[in-house]
């Protein structure tokens, strides 16, 4: 993991500092409302429906055991013994008083921990692959990328006031875990047939009111070069992105208005005076930061030792568990195992201060102190034995972690909706628990296999709907609560859009559509065929059908 | 306007801001006109000085054959969320070496100031409802930056490895 030194550490401090005076002379009235919205939110905080909101930021989802302790603490101490996790892998407390946020921020900065640029008209976290420096099919470490990037984008002075939020996100690996495709840059590490490695830059994907896959504007790009030409996107975006209506801000509408290719040129126009300037990385300063993220203490180890396949023959839901909930790791004899926080009557993604206490106690005692993120709103324990996996699945069970549902129909992805956030037209949370209480047969969801289900409580987009194979939006239609139903949407090397399937639902009918759409698959699957392969190949008319035909 | 923030203090100003076309100024002040009638200006005609404002969306262009010669350029920041100034000021320093004073002007207050100077505004005009004094801690909240800045040429990340 990265490790601060005097200047990180010195930054943050003073970035303390000053949120602590602007949020001083905003309650002195020096600061108006308008005034302070913009320099709050470029620290996480928002005002929500009950109460600010903090958002904390978790460099591309990585998180260390005494991090975390330190976000159980603050859980307990500042708010309500609980926070949630977010799909840009960060973690958010709902119910801080105003007034001692910058007390919370003083304490993460003792953890190299901040809110820097969690929200507002800036360049945002960047994300990555959760599993990145474990994944079996990983086939570079985009680690010391992500933190040149977090470094780089960091107090920026020429782009704290872009037009609208800014995100990047990096993959490594031949499946693209990142959601690369719908960010504002993606960068797929890549090497060329020289065997130089380099990024693939996608610019101009989204979600949001207009949901926009990525393009391509250069195949690769060496890596000596990466901030040089993400300075020149951020200039011509900074200069000419619109300023006049906040839902044609994005960097997407941009690329769309100008094609991608006039775009590219604008961008390589601007690089071509930047290009081998100060800020070209020589190799001693990627190795710098590379060698940060080097491999731990790995025993040499077997794979499948008794302690691990004993257990896997003789218990069932344990089995279960290993099937869904772990991963395979590049080391031999070790997984990767991801805690779920998709209980079922538990708002996804929200996380308890005791759970959070356990899962740096395992991180510790089973692997090497280190946790991740994910932006499906999962907890990661990315290295453990495959002789620790039978206690360490015990474990998370009593701790309510062990629901053996990741990437199936339940693991639902979720924005914290109506109940919390002002933004939103519908609430979330009721209604991703009335689908898990449907869908609550184990065996059932098992049979079901694969499906991404996010859920957004508004055209915002938090909840990702569009990349969901089955998406929900949460619409207001005259003061009330309907949810619209997307099919075929994904994420990863086949990102796509989801389409709505026609009129939206009541509260009350989300289960019994979903429950069709699942009947109606379940019929129709070739054998193996998952079930967004199976909304490709037939379409979404014969699902209209099912779920909107007449009862006889 | 006595509220400008220049070589670290706050300072008399002897510039007038000429915020329109139709405003009208004497033959002997030094005036910040804007870009339009800066270029239409005689200079022949008058005794003080000129210099332009620009607005964010500016066309560099028309400035560069002058450049070396300009004492002063300022840039307006219609609202402080606007953000292109910081684009504009980067690109006069480092890609066309204007050595002149830069000078923030519109909606400039303490918290912009210190990336302000970062991209090589020299001067700032700061609101007339806020004071000038409180506005100059703006510049003293950081005491490094990560990137490669008009003020520190060298990124943190090579200053690192140089150690």
């Amino acid at each position: 993991m990265y490790k601060y030194d005097e200047v990180d550490h010195r930054l943050v401090r003073e970035r303390v500092e000053q949120f602590r005076d602007q949020t001083r002379r905003y309650l002195a009235g020096e600061l108006s409302e308008d005034e302070f919205r913009p320099l709050r939110l470029m620290n996480g905080l928002y005002v929500q429906r009950h109460a600010p909101m903090l958002r904390v930021a978790i460099p591309y989802g990585h998180l260390s055991s005494t991090q975390l302790r330190k976000l159980s603490h603050i859980a307990r101490t500042y708010d309500r013994g609980y926070a949630h996790l977010t799909t840009r892998q960060n973690i958010q407390f709902n119910w801080p008083a105003l007034e001692r946020v910058p007390d919370i921020l003083a304490e993460l900065a003792e953890v190299e921990m901040h809110a820097i640029q969690t929200s507002g008209n800036c360049v945002r976290n960047t994300t990555t692959d959760a599993f990145a420096g474990v994944a079996a099919d990983e086939l570079i470490d985009g680690r010391a990328y992500c933190e040149i990037i977090r470094q780089w984008s960091t107090l920026h002075p020429e782009f704290a006031y872009l037009p609208r939020k800014f995100k990047i996100a990096v993959s490594g690996s031949a499946d693209d875990r990142a959601a690369t495709q719908v960010h504002d840059i993606g960068l797929h590490v890549v090497k060329n047939d020289a065997g130089e490695v380099g990024f693939k830059v996608i610019v101009g994907g989204g979600l949001g009111r207009t949901p926009l896959v990525g393009k391509t504007i250069r195949e690769f790009l060496p890596t000596r070069h990466l901030l040089t030409y993400l300075d020149a996107v951020l200039r011509v975006y900074n200069r000419f992105g619109r300023r006049d209506n906040k839902y044609k801000a994005r960097i997407k509408i941009l690329v769309q208005a100008l094609t991608p290719e006039a775009f590219a040129a604008k961008v390589e126009d601007e690089w071509a005076h930047l290009k081998d300037g100060p800020a070209t990385l020589r190799d001693e300063d990627v190795a710098h930061y590379a060698s940060f993220f080097t491999d731990p203490a790995y025993e040499p180890l077997a794979a499948n030792p008794d302690s691990f396949t004993g257990p896997l023959a003789s218990d069932a839901a344990f089995a279960k568990w290993v099937a869904r909930n772990t991963r395979s790791h590049k080391q031999g004899g070790y997984r990767s195992v991801v805690l779920s926080l998709k209980k079922t009557g538990v708002p996804p993604g929200d996380i308890t201060a005791e759970q959070m206490d356990a899962a740096a106690d395992w991180a510790d005692r089973f692997g090497f102190g280190e946790l991740r993120v994910a932006h499906e709103q999962n907890l990661i324990l990315p290295d453990v034995k495959e002789s620790d996996l039978y206690e360490v699945w015990q474990l998370a069970r009593q701790h309510g972690f062990a629901t053996p549902n990741v990437g199936l129909l339940t693991d639902i992805i979720c924005c914290p909706g109506g109940d919390f956030c002002s933004l939103a037209n519908a609430r979330s949370i009721p209604v991703a628990e009335a689908i898990q209480q449907k869908f609550d047969s184990l065996d059932y969801l098992f049979d079901l296999g694969d499906i991404d289900c996010n859920f957004s409580g508004c055209m915002n987009a938090c909840g990702h709907h569009h990349i969901g194979n089955i998406g929900i939006l949460g619409v207001d239609k005259n003061g009330e609560e309907w949810y619209q139903i997307t099919l075929g949407g994904s994420q990863g090397n086949q990102t796509a859009i989801g389409k709505v399937i026609g009129p939206s639902f009541a509260q009350a009918d989300v289960p019994l559509a979903f429950e069709k759409i699942m009947n109606l698959y379940v019929e129709q699957r070739l054998a193996g065929e998952r079930f967004i392969e199976t909304v490709r190949r037939i379409g979404l008319e014969p699902f209209k059908e099912r779920v909107y035909a007449k009862s006889h | 306007m006595q509220n400008l923030i220049k070589n670290d203090a706050v300072t008399e100003d002897a510039w007038r801001l000429i915020r329109s076309d139709e405003e009208s100024f004497g033959a002997a002040e030094d005036v910040i006109l804007p870009l339009a009638a800066w270029l239409a200006l005689d200079p022949a005609a008058r005794s003080g000085q000129a210099a332009p404002w620009l607005a964010p969306d500016a066309d560099l262009g028309l400035l560069l054959p002058v450049l070396a010669q300009l004492p002063l350029i300022a840039i307006d920041f219609p609202a402080f969320t606007d953000g292109r100034g910081y684009s504009l000021a980067r690109l006069l320093r480092e890609r066309y070496g204007y050595q002149g004073e830069l000078r923030a002007i519109g909606d400039v207050q303490r918290d912009q100031l210190a990336y302000m100077a970062q991209v090589g505004f020299t001067a700032f005009a700061i609101r007339d409802d806020r004071p000038a004094e409180a506005a100059l801690d703006g510049l003293r909240d950081f005491s490094d930056q990560y990137q490669a800045t008009v003020l520190q040429p060298e990124p943190l990340f090579k200053r690192r490895t140089q150690r």
